[in-house]
């Protein structure tokens, strides 16, 4: 891979969601080892654009997706795209943290295992590296076989993100990976991903403008399936050009 | 290596699932066209209106009446929905609007177990207690003298039968109604039994209408419960008190011995497609309307 | 009278009714199940349940049912097994492997449900046509073919039903960890294990407790049953043929044959009632 080469591009990218367009035309380079968000008022396709990017929209039927979505320089919606392959590559955070019916360990090891990792020494191993990546090892580390509904929501959350970095992706892409947390694990969670940034490419979606801000290096503008207005998040949010884009940020659409 | 594996065996997983999903369409196409097949013969030397609306049941002499079957059916799945109609209702409307959750929770799980009473069982206490309260105590109310197997006592116990369906489902009908629609009618100064009368039930109506049709499909098709406590003569009844002989009894009394008449089989098959045809049409009427109402609900 | 008190007094009588209605559906299970115990208590003996019919199970006044126990317990064993081996994996492929609301998923989930109101003298009476053409005696093979063709829309409706509930995080989740769809579809049976039990216990309540299916495939026998070509008891079919003897004691046969089946469906019930609360637990 050429370095600065973008992990991902999105060229003349279409979706359309029983017979309706969900997303317009999307032209955009998402910069590496940095945070992007998209925001935009609600149902303008925020999460879909985030779908698209791991194949997991064209999951239900009547969805049909044109243009090309390129990571790493690989079409992900070439014909002969293996869709296995390109979802390990990526990270996801879902809006509510969704453990997996097993314990605290297998939640983490579920993924190398399926990849191959057999080796318990190794899987250890793993499961320590990335629960003490997202700060959960000295919390968790005497009770790793209990079942991970135990655990508290916020701490649920960084065990998600833990499960999500342990198959080793490029980018993580978080669908408003806050938006059921208390105002201490959302913090925790921005905190974790703003140090993340150095070593992935990360893609949030979210509906808080506050928070876009804070941890955002790049942000999206997206409304009614169109990108209104793309670049480093001061200037969208200081200087927007836009009229739309402009009303959104100061508060009157959402 | 390691993925071409992984990718090989979910493509098995895949084809192997899609094939058993195949054979049931098969079978499906198997039991129909096969039973179309069978009952073929029968419609050589009668019509379809002769063989629906023939009274006479002679199989050695060729004839095959289905009436009086047809009949069988009809009265005690209608006596069956007489009794159970108007209780099902109430004790639905009384177990949403009026009961507390505790009593709601005793009494759905115990609906749930007089579901998954076998028929037999059911027929057992048709037998033990039914027939001869007929006999012994109803009957000579009226100055009749009947040994208690009756068409009656098939609706009887045929409706306890359909209990638990019609209940389950016209609970969870009552349950989706909003309740912002309860505090409108109330804070309009209607009583609760007032506000069930115009504003529930009209809005249940679709959903209580589907649990009637889907427990009609499910009495159609019961076999072995109404078969011990109605008597099975093939006639025409013509009161409560009097036999009857209902399609899927004929069914079950007659398959072993039709081998060795001719067309036997055939009128045999041609009850169980008519059976099938019935309670196939009565069941997607009903899902329908069930669908509907939760698409509109939501 | 006044209005207010006419319409106050009408709302008591009608809920007097209500509750009488309650009590009589109520009261019906209660009612059923106290005629077979009062009637079946006194000739179950460990006689009764260690012993085959002696001298013909329709005139013979010795032995007991341990045939039809047997009998019942390996046609349900078999066909529930056979059921969840071929409805589990079409409930995977309707819900991993065809993408969801399309034609063929909203096609196939139809059919179940209409195989489920199927009749099971219907099924009895087309697996009967079919085993005379293949030359098949009533038998414990053919009571086990017709009981795993009523069961497979119980399991596959059952399970899907369920399947619905789980959300489709679980699923975008093992894909976005870049598992399989196959390697996904194990982490959902995992989450759905209590309720899959449930599913497969109701198939086999099902099973055992059926008459009309097996009334014409599986034929009768005093033995019980060592090859699947032989014919079989079932506790069902015990009740439906001892039932109508002449005989007090092989009528008491058939009341005990009544309330061991009772006994049995209750467990399942009891057994059901406890996977569905721990099936909520594993919710979040």
């Amino acid at each position: 891979m050429p370095t600065g080469q973008p992990h991902i591009q999105i060229k003349d990218l279409n979706v359309i969601i029983e017979g309706k367009p969900i997303l317009k035309n999307i032209n955009l380079e998402v910069p590496n080892n940095s945070i992007t968000s998209i925001i935009g008022p609600s149902g303008c396709g925020k999460t879909t654009l985030l779908k698209t990017l791991n194949r997991l929209v064209d999951d239900s039927a009547d969805v049909q997706v044109t243009g090309s979505v390129l990571v790493n320089g690989e079409d992900i919606y070439a014909p002969d795209a293996e869709v296995t392959h390109i979802r390990k590559k990526m990270g996801l955070l879902s809006q509510r943290p969704f453990p997996l019916p097993m314990s605290i360990f297998d939640n983490i090891a579920y993924g190398p295992k399926i990849h191959g990792v057999r080796d318990r020494k190794k899987l250890h191993a793993i499961v320590e590296r990335q629960l003490k990546n997202v700060g959960l090892w000295q919390e968790v580390k005497d009770r790793l076989d209990a079942s991970a509904t135990k655990l508290s929501i916020g701490q649920q959350q960084r065990l998600c993100l833990a499960r999500g970095l342990a198959v080793e992706p490029e980018i993580i892409l978080g669908d408003e990976s806050t938006s059921a947390l208390d105002p201490i694990s959302t913090q925790v969670i921005e905190d974790l991903l703003v140090q993340l940034k150095q070593d992935y490419t990360i893609v949030l979606v979210t509906h808080i403008l506050r928070q876009a801000r804070r941890v955002s290096d790049y942000i999206v503008f997206l409304c009614d399936g169109e990108v209104v207005e793309f670049g480093p998040s001061q200037d969208v949010l200081l200087n927007p050009q836009h009229e739309i884009t402009k009303q959104y940020v100061k508060g009157f659409i959402s | 290596m390691q993925r071409n594996i992984r990718l090989l065996k979910d493509r098995g997983v895949k084809r192997i699932s899609g094939i058993l999903l195949g054979l049931s369409f098969l079978m499906i196409l198997v039991i129909v066209v096969g039973l179309c097949v069978k009952s073929e013969p029968l419609f050589e030397q009668q019509s379809l209106i002769e063989v629906l609306l023939g009274t006479v049941w002679s199989p050695l002499k060729g004839y095959f009446g289905f009436l009086p079957f047809i009949i069988g059916t009809i009265s005690v799945t209608l006596i069956a929905l007489i009794i159970a109609v108007p209780l099902c209702v109430s004790a639905s409307v009384y177990l949403v609007e009026y009961a507390s959750a505790r009593v709601r929770q005793v009494v759905l799980p115990l609906v749930n177990i007089l579901a998954a009473i076998p028929p037999v069982l059911y027929g057992v206490w048709g037998i033990l207690f039914v027939v001869p309260l007929i006999g012994d105590y109803l009957a000579p109310v009226f100055g009749v003298s009947t040994t208690g197997y009756s068409i009656l006592a098939g609706g009887v116990v045929l409706a306890v039968m359909v209990f638990p369906i019609m209940v389950s489902i016209m609970v969870e009908v009552l349950k989706t109604i909003p309740q912002d629609l309860r505090a409108v009618s109330l804070s309009l100064g209607a009583t609760r039994l007032e506000t069930v009368q115009h504003v529930l039930l009209r809005k249940a109506k679709p959903g209580i209408v589907a649990a009637i049709v889907l427990a009609i499909s499910r009495a159609f098709g019961e076999t072995i419960a109404v078969l011990m406590v109605c008597g099975n003569i093939p006639q025409l009844p013509q009161s409560l008190f009097d036999a009857g002989y209902p399609l899927p009894a004929l069914i079950a009394n007659n398959f072993g011995e039709m081998m060795s008449i001719p067309l036997y089989d055939s009128a045999l098959m041609f009850a169980a497609l008519l059976l099938l045809v019935i309670i196939l049409g009565f069941n997607v009427v009903s899902r329908g309307i069930l669908k509907r109402m939760e698409e509109i609900n939501q | 009278m006044s209005a207010i008190k006419r319409r106050l007094r009408k709302e008591k009588i009608a809920r007097a009714c209500m509750l009488t209605a309650a009590i009589i559906i109520t009261g019906s299970l209660f009612f059923i199940i106290g005629t077979i115990v009062w009637k079946g208590m006194p000739y179950l003996s460990l006689e009764m349940l260690t012993q085959t019919p002696q001298g013909g199970f329709y005139i013979g006044k010795e032995g007991g049912i341990l045939n039809a126990i047997l009998g019942s317990v390996y046609l349900a064993s078999l066909s529930t097994l056979l059921a969840t081996v071929i409805g589990v994996p079409i409930c995977i492929f309707l819900n991993v492997y065809v993408k969801k609301g399309s034609p063929l998923s909203r096609f196939s989930k139809l059919l179940f449900d209409v195989l489920f109101g199927v009749p099971s003298i219907v099924y009895g009476a087309i697996a009967f046509s079919i085993m005379v053409w293949l030359g098949i005696r009533a038998s414990l093979l053919g009571g086990v073919i017709t009981i795993t063709l009523l069961t497979i829309p119980i399991v596959v409706r059952t399970l899907d039903e369920l399947i619905q509930t789980v959300p489709n995080d679980l699923r975008h989740i093992t894909a976005s960890l870049g598992a399989t769809r196959w390697e996904g579809a194990k982490v959902l049976l995992k989450y759905v294990k209590p309720g899959l039990m449930t599913a497969i216990l109701l198939a086999f309540g099902r099973a055992i407790g059926d008459v009309a299916g097996v009334l014409l495939t599986t034929g009768f026998s005093d033995n019980i049953p060592i090859y699947l070509d032989e014919p079989t008891a079932t506790l069902p079919l015990a009740i439906f043929f001892q039932l109508s003897s002449p005989i007090p004691e092989v009528q008491g046969r058939a009341y005990a044959s009544a309330l061991i089946l009772t006994i049995i469906i209750l467990l399942i019930v009891i057994c059901t009632q406890y996977l569905a609360s721990k099936q909520k637990k594993n919710r979040i």
